[in-house]
């Protein structure tokens, strides 16, 4: 964390007694970064290709049930356990905070993907195809990823590089809200809260420090870089 | 050829020619030891076609379906998200652990100077550069992109890529490498002044590859302290190397923080558990060789007996250290530690009991009695559901930590394919064909270890000191 030499250090907040669990992140990240589409079979032996998942969970008894969500992508830990296991440093660390990962580079151990507590990581079990006219919409900035490599979230990292181009173009940096991921873009309830954790004034930085906030799998001690805000006070659990 | 060299060849023959009177003294002759040792170097008969052929016919269905997982992707394995390791991985495991049977039989009873180690040590060191052999090849089968193998390899590059040496897949790596040299050039080296002998002793062609393969050996007193000094300098080296290979495997897991894998008790687990499965194997091959090659003479109950203890010892520390491994599991209870390990006993309950007996119960029970150590019967039975049970263990180490991992939404399970279970069967079957090769062009039992024995056995005295009479019949 220390050797961070990048004034930006990229996080998120999901706020979840905002999270409906309406998917549409889910279906958003698919769009936007060419993420495989997998059919019911592949989906139902767990090889689905989602960056990001919504997980969840019953509470209670019925008839006093209640569901709660979890958005969970790749959290992009500062300690991340999926950077040191990688044989060819497929798996990396950026400047920027990010977990980075060079799909060219990747072999396919799957090491990383064991070793990831979030299960966050998706493998590449089928040469993936877009039925037309899907195929027509596949975005030029990002690669198609083949068969048998890693991947997994990158927080729409070709956007992140498109707002760092133009600020650097008008000498300036990155605004706060300038830049958002997908899923956060399109979260109708806007429960997603994007942006640079080392800026203390930006609105990720602030909501990062509310009393609701907590990180997933905290005692693991990966410092993930995204947050999550307690469900609170309309839930009795 | 120099005229001295010449000259010493000329005394070499006819010291040979003298040979062929048998005169060493011993328990059994010179001649027929050779004889025996050497019968499998005889031309090879149907019956070893027909084995080899189904061999290798059992190899060329397993890279057919290799290849098939090669063109298709790796969703003809059973693997998924959360279970991305499966059987290649337990396959691995299992053949490194395998290998350590002629590290431990070749050089720790070498180094202790156990006698009773001179008939299998040579199919104990062969087995070890085989099964290594077959263990390097699954890592690279499991790939998703086997064709990538080599960006794993350090060379150089003009975009000055590296290997990650953080990642215990590169120590891996290396450690393997350096364990197949290191069991080659054992094995080779033991198999030196064989070679020598096989040359005598055979013609034509075979002749010419023993020749070369003998590298001019001629049983000089030079050569022979030359060659112990090596042997046991060997025998030392590979030790340290073969314990390395087996905690790194371990720490492939340990240094993870998957629950049930992140454990400080992985290596020397590993290494107990890969000595367990290596004396078992080593066991299993004495047996098969005793009845293929007719070795009843060389391969007495006696050494089974000793076998058998060995098999006790390590068996009972195997029980031991897979106790200290639940037990701590058990009284943490820490929850997620715990659901692996519920989940675990639970869904795989008749294979854990299957390691439990074939690993603790059976061997414990039947090596503590000398007649069932000395019954080749029961050793059979014993040694082949170790390893049964060891192959269990690892299947049981890698799948259900990964199938109930920190997130319980993202919980899953792995059922393997046929694709994976005929590579696994091919790497059997590899290595059965590698040893079958192996056993007919290279004398399989060491010949000059047994004669030195039967040599030995008649020590001539000098003074007070006992002198081994062989050391003047080479000089």
């Amino acid at each position: 964390m220390e050797k961070l030499t990048s004034p930006y250090k990229w996080g998120m907040v999901i706020d979840l007694d905002r999270c409906t669990g309406c998917g549409a992140c889910v279906v958003a990240c698919q769009a936007e970064n060419n993420v495989g589409i997998c059919d019911k079979k592949e989906i139902s032996e767990g090889r689905g290709m989602h960056w990001l998942r919504i997980e969840r969970y019953w509470v209670g008894e019925y008839p006093d049930v209640r569901v709660r969500f979890l958005p969970v992508m790749c959290q992009h830990c500062q300690d991340a356990p999926c950077e040191p296991v990688c044989p060819v440093y497929a798996s990396y660390h950026n400047p920027d905070g990010l977990n980075g990962q060079v799909y060219n580079r990747c072999v396919g151990t799957r090491y990383c993907g064991n070793n990831c507590p979030y299960a966050v990581r998706v493998f590449n079990f089928y040469q993936h195809e877009w039925p037309k006219p899907l195929d027509s919409q596949l975005s030029p900035d990002i690669t198609v990823r083949s068969r048998g490599v890693m991947e997994k979230c990158t927080f729409c990292i070709q956007r992140i590089r498109r707002a760092k181009e133009e600020a650097k173009e008008e000498g300036r940096q990155v605004r706060d809200g300038e830049v958002q991921p997908a899923c956060a873009q399109t979260c109708p309830s806007e429960a997603m809260v994007f942006g640079n954790l080392a800026d203390p004034r930006s609105r990720v930085s602030i909501l990062s420090r509310s009393p609701r906030r907590f990180q997933l799998l905290e005692h693991l001690g990966t410092h993930p870089s995204v947050f999550y805000l307690k469900g609170g006070g309309r839930e009795h659990v | 050829m120099s005229e001295r060299q010449l000259e010493e060849l000329r005394e070499f023959r006819e010291f040979r020619e003298s040979e062929e009177t048998p005169k060493t003294p011993g328990t059994l002759q010179t001649q027929k030891i050779n004889d025996d040792l050497l019968s499998s170097l005889r031309p090879p008969t149907l019956r070893w076609y027909v084995l080899a052929l189904c061999l290798g016919a059992v190899v060329a269905w397993g890279l057919a379906a290799f290849t098939w997982q090669m063109t298709h992707g790796m969703y003809v394995t059973g693997k998924n998200r959360p279970v991305m390791w499966g059987f290649y991985i337990t396959g691995f495991v299992f053949w490194v652990g395998l290998s350590h049977s002629g590290t431990m039989v070749s050089s720790i009873l070498r180094l202790s100077q156990a006698n009773w180690r001179r008939p299998i040590l040579r199919a104990a060191e062969a087995m070890t550069v085989f099964c290594i052999t077959v263990a390097g090849m699954f890592p690279l089968i499991h790939l998703g992109r086997n064709w990538t193998f080599f960006y794993m390899i350090p060379y150089p590059n003009q975009r000055g890529l590296w290997p990650n040496f953080r990642s215990a897949l590169l120590w891996d790596m290396t450690a393997i490498t350096a364990y197949i040299i290191g069991s080659s050039l054992f094995l080779y080296l033991g198999l030196l002044p064989d070679l020598a002998v096989a040359r005598d002793r055979s013609k034509g062609w075979q002749h010419k590859v023993y020749a070369v393969l003998a590298m001019g050996w001629r049983g000089t007193a030079h050569e022979w302290s030359v060659y112990r000094k090596a042997s046991t300098l060997m025998a030392a080296l590979i030790i340290p190397v073969a314990v390395s290979v087996h905690s790194i495997v371990a720490w492939d897991f340990a240094v993870t923080v998957v629950p049930g894998w992140h454990s400080t008790i992985f290596p020397p687990y590993f290494v107990i558990g890969a000595i367990l499965s290596g004396v078992a194997a080593v066991i299993t091959l004495m047996i098969v060789i005793r009845k293929a090659f007719h070795l009843e003479e060389y391969l007495t109950p006696l050494h089974f007996d000793n076998m058998g203890k060995l098999l006790l010892v390590i068996s009972l520390l195997w029980s031991y250290a897979y106790f200290v491994e639940v037990q701590t599991t058990w009284y943490a209870h820490e929850p997620i530690e715990w659901e692996v390990f519920s989940f675990m006993s639970q869904r795989y309950t008749p294979q854990l009991l299957i390691m439990l007996a074939g690993n603790t119960l059976l061997p414990i029970f039947c090596m503590c009695f000398k007649r069932l150590r000395r019954s080749i019967g029961t050793m059979l039975v014993v040694s082949l559901m170790v390893n049964v049970a060891m192959f269990i263990e690892r299947f049981l180490i890698i799948v259900p930590s990964l199938s109930h991992k920190n997130m319980p939404f993202a919980w899953g399970s792995y059922s393997s394919s046929w694709v994976e279970i005929s590579v696994n069967l091919a790497a059997l079957a590899g290595f059965a064909l590698l040893f079958t090769v192996f056993a007919k062009f290279f004398p399989i039992v060491a010949v000059t270890d047994v004669r030195e024995l039967e040599a030995r056995r008649a020590e001539v005295s000098m003074g007070r000191a006992k002198v081994p009479s062989i050391a003047g019949e080479e000089d």
